[in-house]
């Protein structure tokens, strides 16, 4: 236990040393990242206001809270660890990860968490600044937000883990590109980045409940901004706690296969 | 270029992956349109038959920019970062027209195929409201369109002679291009701005789609070809003007 705290001390301290360098390239991902949401709060929007200020309840105001609070939480729970496992395998890199005395998944995760906190400095403004331009209407209440910060861990460690297995597909397959893009599909739509699922045609609310993509993300969001009854929030912290046992089930099973695989292909 | 088609023709198995790959982009678009239209049957004036034609445009001109213009230019940029540049420098043709062309991502075509079938099945959905004055405009916005993303690229690439690293801004294009999928006027004006002046994404998607449903003035459409033609002319003159500063990486 100890070592491991040590290494991700050191962890935190390289990475915090690689993203002063790269500072450019980062706040530019992060313009994509808020880009999204602001593009899909505008066509809600503009639904609402057509309809007379309201889509199945939920106004222009509540549109905004939504998705500001959205960019926020996909910031956090973002990864994108499944792209560099592609060049880790293809250049050959895993193996010298793998020479390491420790999980590789812990050099990801420090480095993960650096960037999210870095990155904080440069989104939290951002937010603020898109709340003055949108005007969000929310009623945040204590209790909610005292369930939102561990709801929010949750999000972040089953998003972490779900996409760290996603990236260990790459063991099996060469068109990545084609999964990855299948993923994102499958992310956006029944995660609630194009919307609250409550505005979704019931099947595919159903098929949400079943997944794990909307635990990831909009769970957290509507448990804060008050969009979910009691009952709703104890469904949805089960379901949470349920996908974090699966995931880890699925990484560990999918890391000793592909691992047996690697070895297999010769390295 | 034909090496280069040749070449990529080499790679069959990446033709399923693509038609794919262009299958969920573009059921991505319906599925984003479908869920909208559950809930309102215009959207900022526009039908869903029209929003259609946008999403066929975006499609459409989405397949162009990765066929070649983007391969192309992070190609060039590439090479200036790499010092190869010098090598094609040497030839002995036209530099502008040699970097633009050598690099084609040819299953790209797919995006291309697919984007015309829907802008075909929107149009058929319009049905007796689009002539062919329509059409003409709908091509000739699309080229003025495609001639300022073009001159935008080539532009921020010639760049790479002054500063190393500007595939990040490239990065921005692809994020903004996302914007397109939508009529740019549902935008607040400081997005919008952005949109039209600052990164051409309003010419390339919202402008020509506009043209086929009939919803452009022609003297707009004059505008933007002049603009095209300024486009393109301060893009060569900027390629000239870098080329001359270029010192190599060797030299």
């Amino acid at each position: 236990m100890k070592t491991l705290l040590a290494v991700y001390r050191a962890q935190f301290k390289t990475s915090f040393l690689m993203y002063l360098q790269y500072r450019t390239s980062s706040v530019l991902w992060l313009l994509g990242m808020v880009l999204e949401p602001v593009i899909y709060l505008v066509v809600w929007s503009t639904i609402a206001r057509a309809n007379g200020g309201a889509v199945d309840g939920y106004g222009v105001g509540d549109f905004a809270a939504y998705f500001l609070v959205l960019s926020l939480v996909n910031h956090l729970t973002d990864n994108w660890v499944y792209y560099e496992f592609q060049e880790r395998v293809r250049q050959g890199l895993l193996s010298a990860l793998l020479l390491r005395p420790i999980h590789p998944i812990h050099a990801d995760i420090a480095q993960n968490l650096t960037y999210k906190c870095i990155m904080l400095v440069v989104m939290l403004p951002t937010v603020g600044a898109l709340a003055l331009v949108f005007h969000p209407a929310a009623h945040v209440m204590l209790f909610t937000l005292l369930l939102f910060f561990p709801s929010l861990l949750l999000a972040i460690a089953i998003r972490f883990l779900v996409e760290w297995s996603l990236g260990l597909t790459v063991f099996w397959t060469t068109q990545m590109s084609a999964v990855l893009q299948a993923y994102y599909v499958a992310l956006f739509f029944l995660s609630g980045q194009m919307g609250p699922l409550t505005l979704f045609p019931v099947p595919v609310q159903l098929l949400a409940q079943l997944l794990p993509f909307q635990w990831m993300l909009a769970f957290p969001v509507q448990l804060l901004l008050g969009q979910l009854d009691q009952h709703a929030i104890v469904l949805g912290l089960v379901a949470q706690a349920m996908w974090l046992c699966l995931s880890l089930a699925l990484m560990t099973v999918l890391w000793h296969r592909g691992l047996r695989r690697y070895s297999g292909m010769g390295a | 270029m034909q090496l280069n088609i040749l070449r990529e023709l080499a790679y069959r198995g990446n033709f399923f992956t693509q038609i794919f790959q262009s299958l969920l982009s573009l059921g991505f678009g319906l599925l984003g349109l479908a869920v909208i239209f559950d809930h309102t049957s215009m959207l900022d004036e526009w039908q869903p038959a029209e929003l259609l034609a946008l999403l066929g445009t975006y499609q459409l001109v989405g397949g162009v920019i990765n066929l070649v213009i983007q391969p192309c230019m992070q190609q060039l940029m590439r090479e200036v970062h790499q010092g190869t540049m010098d090598f094609t420098l040497l030839k002995p043709a036209d530099t502008q027209f040699l970097v633009s062309i050598r690099q084609v991502q040819i299953w790209k075509l797919c995006d291309i195929a697919l984007g015309l079938a829907v802008v075909g099945v929107a149009l058929a959905h319009l049905g007796a409201t689009v002539g062919v004055w329509q059409v003409l405009m709908f091509i000739f916005a699309l080229a003025a369109g495609g001639s300022i993303v073009y001159s935008f690229w080539l532009m921020l690439a010639t760049c790479s002679f002054w500063v190393v690293r500007v595939e990040n801004i490239l990065v921005i294009f692809q994020d903004l291009y996302q914007a397109g999928r939508w009529p740019v006027s549902i935008y607040p004006s400081w997005l919008r701005w952005t949109l039209t002046f600052l990164v051409p994404v309003t010419v390339a998607t919202t402008i020509p789609a506009q043209a086929l449903i009939g919803q452009l003035a022609w003297p707009a459409l004059l505008g933007i070809a002049f603009f095209a033609l300024l486009a393109l002319l301060l893009s060569r003159w900027f390629w000239l003007f870098g080329l001359r500063h270029y010192t190599g990486a060797s030299a």
